[in-house]
């Protein structure tokens, strides 16, 4: 019952519910925005950039493009801190792993070409 | 009797302030205030859904960074000729225009489904689920002509023989999320244009779905940006 009457209180407040309603133009810059970015990601590996250039601008363009669809299209911006906290902060702990996964590739790689050597078929495709 | 919620006491904070993110999580009953519990759990979800593909996008990182033979060159593996003329990756970039274009569609249903529109949400949504289907349709494509190339699991023609686990794991987990989505979606629109929503005012099972949608395309990116282009 309790939970019923603040249910339906929460259902009656007029920004509950209208608090995601946004002009349309938002969604059509952003919409428009995406595609620009997706070109020319697309424009990186068809021109062939090579090196620092191509992994610095594959990331840029991949973390405008994902806080574009974050931000605007799954309405984050528009969210109380607290849900906003909830879900951003927990993929932190994703770094660490990526960070560990680092160090032991680059370990197991290493591995690999002290110890394998030379005349394992591991390498012949060289 | 006089059980009303003390917990909707803090409401006055600004939904943006240090202030009603401490007090969001110090009261006893909802955290999420404001936000349909459908939502907050949706969100969850999606939570739980990074963890996932970040798993499955560092051991791809893993397996690529510890080979000691070359990588197969994705620019090649995935070129297309068409018109006589081969053209590096033009598969996956017609893929990735595909599902952007369908998260604008699912954008534009969501915004309609709060201005009450019916019809409209409906057939966006519609739409979105069309494109979707439309994506898991080359999807299958590539996968065929890969696998007609010979790339298997446990080896391929080019290089490193990881390319093919993490091809087929990552691109097949994000094809079912896709497939998933595209049932989910024409469910949801089915029932819009029927006006079950309409009835019970409940129009933000759009948005829940439509967050799902965007998750799925935001998944895309970063396959894109780590598995295509790297």
């Amino acid at each position: 019952m309790d939970k019923a009457a603040s249910a339906m209180q929460l259902d009656d407040d007029p920004d509950a519910n209208a608090g995601q309603q946004h002009p349309i133009g938002v969604y059509l810059k952003v919409w428009g925005y995406l595609f620009i970015l997706s070109a020319f990601s697309y424009m990186v590996d068809y021109f062939g950039f090579e090196g620092l250039l191509r992994w610095s601008l594959i990331i840029i363009f991949m973390l405008l493009k994902a806080g574009l669809i974050v931000s605007v299209f799954m309405h984050m911006v528009w969210e109380r801190l607290s849900l906003i906290y909830a879900i951003l902060v927990p993929p932190l702990c994703l770094a660490v792993l990526v960070g560990l996964m680092a160090l032991e590739s680059d370990y197991t790689f290493w591995t690999r070409i002290v110890f394998a050597g030379n005349e394992t078929p591991l390498i012949e495709g060289h | 009797m006089s059980n009303s919620p003390v917990t909707h006491t803090d409401h006055t904070a600004a939904p943006h302030s240090l202030e009603s993110l401490v007090s969001d999580w110090s009261t006893d009953q909802e955290v999420f205030k404001k936000v349909q519990w459908g939502k907050a759990m949706m969100w969850i979800f999606l939570l739980s859904d990074t963890f996932i593909f970040s798993c499955f996008l560092t051991a791809y990182m893993t397996v690529r960074a510890s080979t000691v033979v070359a990588w197969p060159n994705p620019s090649e593996v995935f070129a297309l000729t068409l018109f006589g003329e081969s053209i590096p990756l033009i598969l996956i970039a017609i893929m990735t225009f595909v599902l952007i274009s369908s998260s604008g569609t699912m954008a534009m249903a969501v915004n309609f489904a709060y201005r009450r529109n019916r019809k409209a949400t409906g057939l966006l949504m519609l739409a979105t689920a069309a494109l979707g289907a439309m994506f898991v349709g080359m999807q299958a494509f590539e996968w065929t002509k890969l696998i007609q190339e010979g790339v298997r699991p446990w080896g391929n023609p080019w290089g490193a023989p990881q390319f093919g686990a993490s091809f087929f794991m990552i691109t097949g987990f994000h094809g079912f999320h896709v497939t998933c989505g595209v049932i989910y979606l024409t469910t949801i629109a089915i029932r819009v244009l029927n006006g079950v929503y309409e009835r019970n005012g409940k129009y933000e099972v759009v948005e829940i779905a439509g967050l799902y949608w965007h998750f799925v395309d935001l998944v895309w990116v970063f396959i894109f940006a780590f598995f295509y282009l790297w």
